[in-house]
């Protein structure tokens, strides 16, 4: 359960979160829409301790992960699995060595990762042949089942996908949107998902969420979503220009 | 008015960056007491202190003969086989060894520290880094830092006898010096301490060169053209550095 408390983040002047609550229960698929600039990597950034909060809270599964001095807590007791907006694999290393990484940071020995490396890339939908090669010798596509693979192989209990299918072909971000699903189901993950890629919501949402202007502006399942009389949420899910959400912004 | 809002901004800018120099440098000590890993600062010391041998191989040697030459032409031509090979020797591995060794690799090396870094930094692989539990000062940072304060001296050794080996050919080749007498010369001139001095200042060249590169690195944003300015900070900060330091540890080592 993640429960999201009255998250403040701003960068000097610009107030990018101004106040985000919300609660995802335990092995729900919740997923975040909004205009791009509006805070949603932020968010699940905050919620990572890889940017601070201002103010808030996170509480993940009973921890909260700000202390008193809004500093995050340095050791959580759930894992939490991220994949990259633009995959950041390690580009210095070769792909098995990518998605072992964390086994191999714990001393276990290199050919059990390799074998465990292999098993996750399986997972994805990638065999043995593309092990050896370097990240930047593969798609798009295939980059992002790695670093899928890389976040699944930590075990976490929690899986972040920021803007997963981004950038793919139709039948690449299917696969990749399978891919959520399964991981998702299969683990009895918690996961957040941001995306632009309506279709995809459709697949893999429980529930969705819409930030705007660093609020949450509505939330419900996908099927309250279509019927939504909600004119931001309209404008978004058709794609118009005209409406209430205006492009100056930002 | 607007000269005081100008002298304000100024101000505010170097008390941030100090403050953001301060912590970075608080967190990489902190990263002493946690996981080393060793490899990485084997691959560091490698790729610094190889691929840099040529390079300051050369500078030194050329600096070791267009030395010998301006002593000769513009020193005493009597008495001048020992006074150049002597003045090379302490030249060499009391100043121009280590500082122009270290500016050398500091436009090498700082500036490959802080690109590699800095790329990691905007495309996320730093990110990527902590969210599986891994951190990057003890990861990418201190092996580098490490490595620099151990191949700097090495690589400065190599120049110094380089250094010397290039008077001696130029002052045996052009001008008709006797090799052995210079080499003796040479050996019984330089003590111990000229040497250690130039090792020493090297150490802290290698310290400045990778924390300045890890630094820009680590902080750049904006995608390709913020790695581009930290590159370029990193190789301008790092010299000046080297230089003014150089003479602060000049003056505490031979002003006695
Ligand atoms: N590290 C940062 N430093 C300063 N500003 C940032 C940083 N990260 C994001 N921002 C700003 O926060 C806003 C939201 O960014 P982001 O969360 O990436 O948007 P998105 O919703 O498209 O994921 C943007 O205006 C961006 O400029
Ligand atoms: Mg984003």
């Amino acid at each position: 359960m993640i429960e999201i408390r009255d998250l403040h983040k701003s960068f000097n002047k610009n107030k990018v979160l101004k106040g985000i609550t919300f609660n995802i229960i335990r092995g729900e698929s919740a997923v975040i829409i909004g205009r791009s600039g509006t805070g949603k990597s932020v968010l699940l950034k905050c919620i990572l301790g890889l940017i601070n909060a201002d103010e808030g809270n996170v509480i993940l599964n009973g921890e909260e992960l700000y202390n008193k001095k809004m500093s995050y807590i340095s050791q959580k007791k759930t894992k939490i699995g991220m994949l990259f907006q633009g995959s950041a694999l390690f580009d210095s290393l070769k792909i098995w060595q990518n998605v072992s990484f964390y086994d191999s940071r714990k001393g276990i020995k290199k050919k059990i990762c390799y074998k465990k490396a292999i098993e996750n890339l399986n997972k994805v939908g990638l065999d043995e042949k593309v092990a050896n090669l370097f990240p930047s010798e593969l798609s798009g596509g295939m980059q992002k089942r790695v670093a899928l693979a890389r976040a699944i192989s930590i075990e976490p209990e929690v899986l972040f996908f920021d803007e997963p299918t981004t950038g793919l072909d139709p039948i690449s971000a299917d696969v990749i949107n399978r891919l959520i699903l399964e991981r998702v189901k299969d683990i009895g993950a918690t996961a957040i998902t941001i995306t632009h890629d309506m279709a995809s919501a459709r697949v893999i949402a429980d529930k969705i969420y819409m930030i705007h202007e660093g609020r949450i502006i509505w939330s419900g399942d996908i099927g309250s979503m279509e019927e939504s009389s909600n004119k931001y949420v309209n404008q978004f899910i058709n794609g118009k220009s005209l409406g209430p959400i205006t492009l100056d912004k930002n | 008015m607007n000269i005081l809002s100008n002298i304000g901004k100024v101000i505010t800018v170097f008390l941030e960056e100090t403050g953001k120099f301060s912590f970075f440098l608080m967190r990489t000590l902190r990263a002493l007491t946690g996981r080393w890993y060793f490899k990485n600062i084997f691959q560091q010391i490698l790729f610094i202190g190889y691929y840099s041998l040529p390079v300051v191989a050369l500078t030194s040697f050329f600096t070791g003969g267009a030395l010998a030459l301006q002593i000769y032409y513009g020193g005493n031509q009597f008495n001048s086989e020992s006074i150049v090979s002597s003045i090379v020797a302490l030249g060499i591995t009391r100043e121009l060894g280590p500082v122009l060794g270290g500016i050398v690799v500091a436009g090498r090396v700082s500036a490959a520290i802080a690109a590699e870094i800095g790329t990691m930094r905007v495309t996320e692989q730093i990110d990527a880094l902590k969210s599986l539990s891994t951190d990057p000062y003890e990861y990418l940072v201190l092996p580098r830092v490490i490595a620099g304060i151990i191949t700097l001296p090495l690589l400065i050794f190599f120049a110094d006898i380089i250094g010397i080996m290039g008077g001696w050919f130029i002052a045996t080749q052009s001008l008709d010096f006797n090799g052995d007498v210079y080499l003796q010369n040479t050996e019984s001139f330089l003590e111990i301490s000229d040497i250690t001095s130039g090792l020493i200042k090297a150490s802290i060249f290698g310290l400045i060169i990778t924390l300045m590169g890890c630094y820009n690195g680590f902080y750049s944003s904006g995608g390709a053209q913020g790695v581009g300015s930290a590159t370029t900070n990193a190789v301008v900060s790092s010299s000046i550095l080297i230089l003014a330091s150089n003479y602060i540890m000049t003056t505490l080592f031979f002003a006695a």
